[in-house]
């Protein structure tokens, strides 16, 4: 029994060298917000209509000021403002002393970021929206989505760390 | 919005931005670290909150007449058209390049990662870019 046991293991922790724990107690915590809105509130959770709703405060636009982006901005804000205190309050409780900063460089995030802005708006959702929300609600469109975004990213990220390697 | 509302959004809001900073996913390295097959951890975050929602969504609507706070249990819009699937192909390409979605990278604020903020600021401007040009097709 020893050595199947083992291969397991290594397996593991090929695939999770940080760690699983960590990873699933976030997700649950996660499920269980977005879940708490449906179940208070019916709001489906998905985060990237709120950088298009928010828009709504300051575009007149016809585009940015459809009945659903204009009548779900409070709600989305307010949410965005919980994101941004559970983060802290993860800092506060378990985080580092020093804020969290990130190596990526700028052009990468800011490139990257416009990619994420406009791609997420043209498809209807993100890795919240599509990924936990529209998977949760079995939308095939959804699914297709995902799998789509998973295919591009990783080619992505894939090969930005060959080029880099070669250099 | 009333009172009661408002907290429901913001205690929802903080489960969420809390299990994205304990998870890691606003740490664009470790979304990078998932999306260059090195570790596959952004499976299980996935993974944890659809066990937890979709029993939520598929449930709540065939036992509870509506939310508990009033309104309706509301649907995605979803489409399987062009946009959608065009749409998911540039955001994956964004993602691979910056490590950072819109769910972290709002979260990533309260954890003092402000180092970020290009990656905020792109997504606004993708979004808004993405909304103008929609209207600019249609006249």
């Amino acid at each position: 029994m020893a050595a199947p046991f083992k291969s397991m293991v290594s397996m593991v922790s090929t695939l999770f060298p940080t760690g699983m724990a960590h990873y699933l107690a976030g997700g649950l915590l996660i499920g269980l917000g977005v879940a708490l809105l449906y179940l208070m509130q019916g709001h489906m959770a998905g985060m990237s209509t709120f950088f298009s709703s928010s828009w709504s405060w300051l575009v007149r636009r016809p585009h940015f000021q459809q009945g659903r982006l204009r009548e779900s901005r409070s709600w989305r804000a307010v949410l965005a403002l919980g994101l941004v205190l559970g983060g802290t309050l993860w800092w506060w409780l378990l985080g580092p002393a020093e804020p969290l900063a990130t190596q990526v460089p700028a052009w990468q995030l800011l490139g990257g970021g416009l990619l994420v802005g406009y791609g997420a708006r043209l498809s209807g959702g993100c890795t919240s929206g599509h990924g936990i929300c529209g998977l949760s609600a079995l939308q095939a469109p959804s699914l297709a989505a995902v799998l789509i975004f998973m295919a591009t990213a990783f080619s992505t990220a894939l090969g930005v760390a060959a080029l880099k390697g070669s250099t | 919005m009333t009172v009661s509302r408002m907290a429901v959004l913001l205690a929802g809001g903080m489960l969420f931005g809390f299990g994205l900073s304990l998870s890691g996913m606003v740490r664009p390295e470790v979304v990078l670290s998932f999306l260059q097959a090195q570790d596959f951890g952004l499976m299980l975050v996935m993974g944890g909150a659809i066990a937890v929602v979709l029993p939520a969504y598929q449930l709540l609507p065939r036992k509870l007449k509506a939310p508990l706070q009033g309104g309706v249990f509301e649907l995605r819009p979803a489409a399987m058209n062009r946009n959608t699937l065009v749409g998911a192909a540039i955001f994956g390409v964004g993602w691979g390049l910056c490590g950072v979605c819109p769910g972290p990278a709002i979260a990533a604020l309260g954890t003092g990662n402000l180092a970020i903020w290009p990656a905020l600021a792109g997504i606004f401007a993708g979004a808004l870019l993405q909304g103008w040009l929609v209207d600019t097709k249609r006249s």
